[in-house]
């Protein structure tokens, strides 16, 4: 099968951005498309979520919640290895524990053009895994420093642009249900994709300007940017098979797991760690991971929930 | 024309510190200010506000000496080691000195 032309979009924008293009979509628009689709993602969610809300699936919550602070202990851990020091470390290490709403859209598209079933109440792990990792990321920083100011932290963190819109639009499709939420359903229906494309054209864009600051940082970069994601895929997947999610599923976890942030973290870092070198994160994540999940990452970890189910995991 | 002197602070700086800088406008004493988009080069490479994380904000508060002299002491002071940020002070003349 060939690539999703969603993808094909992105790849798109990178090459005008490589060449020096003059192509510029206004930011109103960017903004408007990230918007539209953390919505989607939302509404979507909320309807299923209120179909199939268990105590089962507090627990997964939970466990999901413990992924997001190990993966940036361990990112940390990784960086550390590799000689970058503490507050650039706990810095890109938060976004490598949160999540990227981005990919989490491709893999979406990605499942439903291969029809592979997926548990539909992900978009709840995508919204409960982009807080925790700003959080440790932050202790890792500098421990429980007095000059941390957690109250317009907090605010920053609960109340941002993205968490807002996923957790609007899953209360809002939980509420309304499947009935109501009809004339809104081409949303995440028949919308999303073409959403989805003109939003990667624009990433692949701004993840070629991200791209020409890797002369400055080198191989450790480029190197940690391409390990961390096949990391958290594994453990990633590791866990969704513990939880008992079905094959999509499975991948899909995977992927938020391999998937780093690149518009809440970013935000909340330049505040809480001022001292931390933001074009670094924005580089590896954005310049490198986000790519890489998106061309290569999201078939690879298909193919990695798959074998694991082969294997009885 | 009956004019008299303030003085204009200009504030040049990443889009990220606009609450923060804010609420420090409003508690040392600036009497208002006037907020726009920007872009451009500097010290830390183009500033081109694509997106979010590369936005600028030019921020304008006419004032007397002392609070401008006093903003710019605190914005130097807290924000200039880690954040893109210029400000600078000119004199200008106004017509309703009771606003500044």
């Amino acid at each position: 099968m060939g690539l999703d032309p969603v993808v094909l979009f992105f790849i798109f924008g990178l090459c005008a951005g490589l060449l020096k293009s003059e192509l510029k979509l206004p930011p109103a628009l960017y903004e408007t498309l990230s918007i539209v689709l953390l919505l989607a993602i939302g509404l979507h969610g909320g309807v299923e979520l209120a179909e199939q809300a268990s105590l089962q699936l507090l627990g997964q919550a939970a466990l999901v919640l413990g992924l997001g602070m190990v993966l940036p202990v361990l990112a940390f851990a990784v960086l550390r290895a590799l000689n970058f020091d503490r507050v650039n470390a706990a810095a890109v290490a938060a976004h490598y524990g949160s999540v990227s709403a981005g990919t989490f859209a491709v893999v979406v598209a990605f499942m439903l053009a291969r029809g592979i079933e997926f548990e539909s109440y992900m978009p709840l792990f995508v919204a409960i895994l982009e807080i925790p990792a700003i959080l440790v990321g932050i202790l890792l920083a500098k421990g429980l420093a007095r000059d941390t100011d957690w109250r317009e932290l907090g605010r920053e963190i609960f109340l941002g642009k993205s968490i807002m819109l996923l957790l609007g639009g899953l209360i809002i499709g939980a509420v309304a249900g499947k009935e109501a939420i009809k004339p809104l359903e081409p949303l995440y229906t028949s919308m999303f994709k073409p959403v989805l494309a003109f939003f990667l054209l624009e990433m692949g864009l701004i993840a070629s300007g991200q791209l020409g600051a890797l002369k400055q940082f080198g191989l450790r970069l480029l190197g940690f940017a391409l390990l961390m994601p096949l990391l958290g895929a594994l453990i990633g997947a590791l866990l969704a098979r513990l939880m008992g999610l079905s094959l999509g599923g499975t991948a899909v976890l995977a992927t938020l797991a391999a998937s780093a942030s690149y518009i809440a973290v970013p935000a909340a870092m330049r505040l809480a760690l001022p001292a931390a070198n933001p074009s670094l994160s924005l580089t590896a994540s954005l310049g490198i991971t986000f790519p890489f999940n998106i061309l290569i990452g999201i078939p690879l970890y298909l193919m990695l929930a798959e074998q694991l189910i082969a294997w009885g995991l | 024309m009956n004019a008299h002197t303030r003085t204009l602070l200009t504030v040049i700086c990443e889009a990220a510190l606009e609450k923060k800088l804010l609420a420090d406008l409003e508690t040392l004493g600036a009497p208002g200010w006037t907020i726009s988009d920007a872009r451009g080069r500097g010290g830390r490479g183009v500033r081109s506000a694509g997106w979010d994380t590369e936005g600028n904000i030019r921020v304008e508060i006419i004032c007397a000496r002392d609070i401008a002299e006093r903003l710019a002491d605190h914005l130097q002071e807290q924000y200039y080691a880690n954040f893109a940020m210029v400000c600078y002070l000119a004199q200008v003349e106004v017509l309703r000195p009771e606003k500044f």
